[in-house]
């Protein structure tokens, strides 16, 4: 039982990560139905510029572990941000009335980019996080002890994703940017500045991913400049399970595509850890078309 | 106007064929490579060009053709080339099967699975699924092959032998392309209800346009096989089924010349690039992007078809 609760919690805070990453996704579908497969290097930008900032500047020993994180978080956040709204107006923006498979080759060449763009500044060779920036504490919540930082991860994820959800659901501007995800012409002729709209979603989840790349680095202890690829597919995966364009759907998707494969890989097998994971997706799409919380598109007639 | 086309393909075809005869043994390498790829992305052009349908897992298929000719040919013993008709037929028998299930998918829900589908296969062959795919380090020593008893070795040799198969491949997929087949494929790709509604059987011709592209992917698995003498996992990751579909896209979706073009570009440019060192693969993801943006509809996009009124009116 210790094992599966063990499990279960660490499913949980890579799922969280999941469902970072994969907002990014599907805000971006939502808006401009594209699959911005770039996604997954502003996610390795992240974990490599929390790394930078975290040795140059040491934040940690100036403000004390908990705000030198979060100040660290912010930065990172917003630097990736504008990474992103870069990306955005380079390489899909002339894009915007070419066929749509056009904009996903552009994005694999920006990823192609990106990744490389790292391996230059950084080196191949996988770098690793300062070990003692967060006390090594292990908590004991009923009797499982478990490591603080999972505790931490699980905690920063949910915060942003419920700060995320009141964002879209109670301000203007997410109302707008949900306007333009419904009817894009009908939001524009509403007065919605959908390219204003399209640049904070472009800044909103390559924000997310950047501090989805900062807790992998934080948690896992060590980066490299291709982990964008699989995490990015995950999230993706993660984006389409919960249906791709409904924000409470990625983060339903990224958790539960957590805890699949971290219970699949204690209790089936490690080996085939990923392939369950896409396993599962492809079932549930055989059952349910549009992923969990999709809603059912209507044929045109 | 149609004259002056065709001699540029005749004057590029002749280029080709006699450039073993210029080409270092590198480049004639690099070629076939490029002539490989450009099979590949014939294939795969059926399934996104024609039928419209986000394939990304076209390397699935690929596989199934290697490791069959590798198995048949390491523990078998069987010729090489004798291989080549099982490798596309399982490889179609696969589609057909992962295909049936999946296959009424919308865009970006099938090419997710699509995705899933070659990673599950790479992962597979990686556990040594019914203890036949050697694992990680895969399958060696497969023969070369042989065509009426002369042995393909050399670069030059296996040169004629792709192009050769790519000269098929083009003929072939022209007349599909202007056949009754390709027609219904593209009335799929343009307006699917409307499709429906002139009496397309679409679930069977998507399902037909899947598995003739897996067989054409099996088929290249065998001479792949046979060129590199070495099957492992790792030569059909998720990567090199994007490799296939930047090939079509770019190219031009839907257009023989265009995806020959597109192999051209996204096999050759890396090369071109050597100079650049460690920044190749910089310049190539950066080259993407701007050609996307000033071709948006890919390189060479296919042509609008014509039909003289002579011949529609009796």
């Amino acid at each position: 039982m210790e094992q599966f609760f063990q499990q279960l919690t660490n499913g949980l805070a890579v799922g969280g990560i999941y469902a970072l990453i994969a907002l990014g996704y599907t805000m971006v579908y939502g808006v401009l139905k594209l699959i911005n497969f770039a996604h997954g290097d502003l996610f390795t930008i992240g974990s490599y510029l929390g790394l930078t900032l975290l040795t140059s500047m040491a934040l940690t020993d100036k403000l004390g572990p908990f705000f030198g994180i979060l100040l660290l978080a912010v930065m990172v956040m917003i630097l990736v941000g504008i990474v992103g709204i870069l990306l955005d107006q380079v390489a899909y923006r002339p894009l915007r009335e070419s066929p749509r498979l056009s904009a996903v080759v552009s994005a694999l060449g920006a990823s192609i980019f990106f990744q490389n763009t790292i391996m230059l500044i950084y080196g191949a060779s996988f770098h690793v996080y300062p070990q003692n920036i967060l006390p090594r504490m292990v908590v004991n919540v009923f009797g499982l002890h478990i490591p603080m930082i999972r505790i931490l991860v699980l905690l920063a994820s949910v915060v942003m994703m419920l700060a995320l959800y009141t964002f879209i659901q109670k301000t203007t501007i997410g109302t707008a940017i949900r306007a333009a995800a419904e009817d894009q012409g009908a939001a524009k002729l509403m007065g919605i500045d959908v390219n204003g709209v399209i640049m904070i979603v472009f800044f909103i989840g390559p924000a997310l991913g950047g501090a989805a790349g900062l807790m992998v680095g934080l948690y896992y202890g060590q980066v490299n400049f291709t982990m964008g690829w699989i995490y990015g597919l995950k999230a993706f995966t993660a984006a389409i399970l919960g249906g791709i364009g409904n924000i409470p759907g990625a983060m339903v998707g990224g958790i539960l595509l957590g805890v699949i494969e971290a219970l699949g890989a204690a209790y089936i097998s490690i080996a085939w850890k990923d392939a369950i994971a896409f396993l599962v997706l492809i079932l549930i799409l055989i059952v349910r078309p549009t992923g969990l919380l999709g809603e059912r598109v209507a044929e045109k007639i | 106007m149609k004259d002056q086309r065709n001699l540029i393909y005749a004057g590029f075809a002749l280029l080709l064929l006699l450039s073993p005869l210029f080409l270092n043994r590198y480049w004639v390498d690099v070629l076939n490579s490029v002539g490989l790829y450009a099979i590949l992305g014939l294939s795969l052009n059926i399934i996104v060009g024609y039928a419209g349908m986000f394939h990304m897992g076209h390397a699935a298929f690929y596989a199934v053709g290697a490791y069959t000719t590798a198995i048949l040919n390491t523990t078998y013993g069987v010729p090489v080339l004798w291989a080549m008709p099982l490798s596309g037929f399982l490889a179609g028998l696969f589609a057909l099967i992962v295909a049936r299930p999946i296959i009424h998918l919308r865009g970006d829900y099938l090419l997710i699975v699509t995705i899933g589908l070659v990673e599950i296969v790479r992962i597979a062959l990686i556990n040594d699924v019914f203890g036949i795919t050697g694992g990680s380090n895969g399958i060696f020593g497969i023969d070369r092959p042989e065509i009426f008893g002369y042995r393909i070795r050399k670069p030059a040799q296996f040169f004629y032998l792709i192009w050769a198969f790519a000269a098929v491949t083009v003929y072939l997929f022209h007349r599909l392309e202007n056949s009754r087949f390709g027609r219904a494929l593209t009335y799929l790709r343009e307006d699917e209800v409307a499709a429906e509604g002139s009496g397309i059987n679409t679930a069977h011709y998507k399902l037909a346009a899947f598995v003739i592209g897996a067989i054409w992917a099996g088929m290249i698995g065998t001479v792949f096989a046979a060129k590199m003498t070495i099957v492992s996992p790792e030569s059909f990751s998720f990567w090199e089924s994007v490799v296939m579909f930047m090939i079509v896209i770019l190219g031009g979706s839907g257009s023989i010349p265009g995806v020959i073009l597109g192999a051209f570009l996204v096999i050759g440019l890396p090369e071109l690039f050597r100079g650049f060192a460690n920044a190749r693969m910089l310049f190539f993801g950066a080259a993407m992007v701007f050609m996307m943006i000033f071709r948006t509809q890919g390189i060479i996009p296919p042509r609008p078809r014509k039909y003289p009124i002579d011949e529609a009116t009796p």
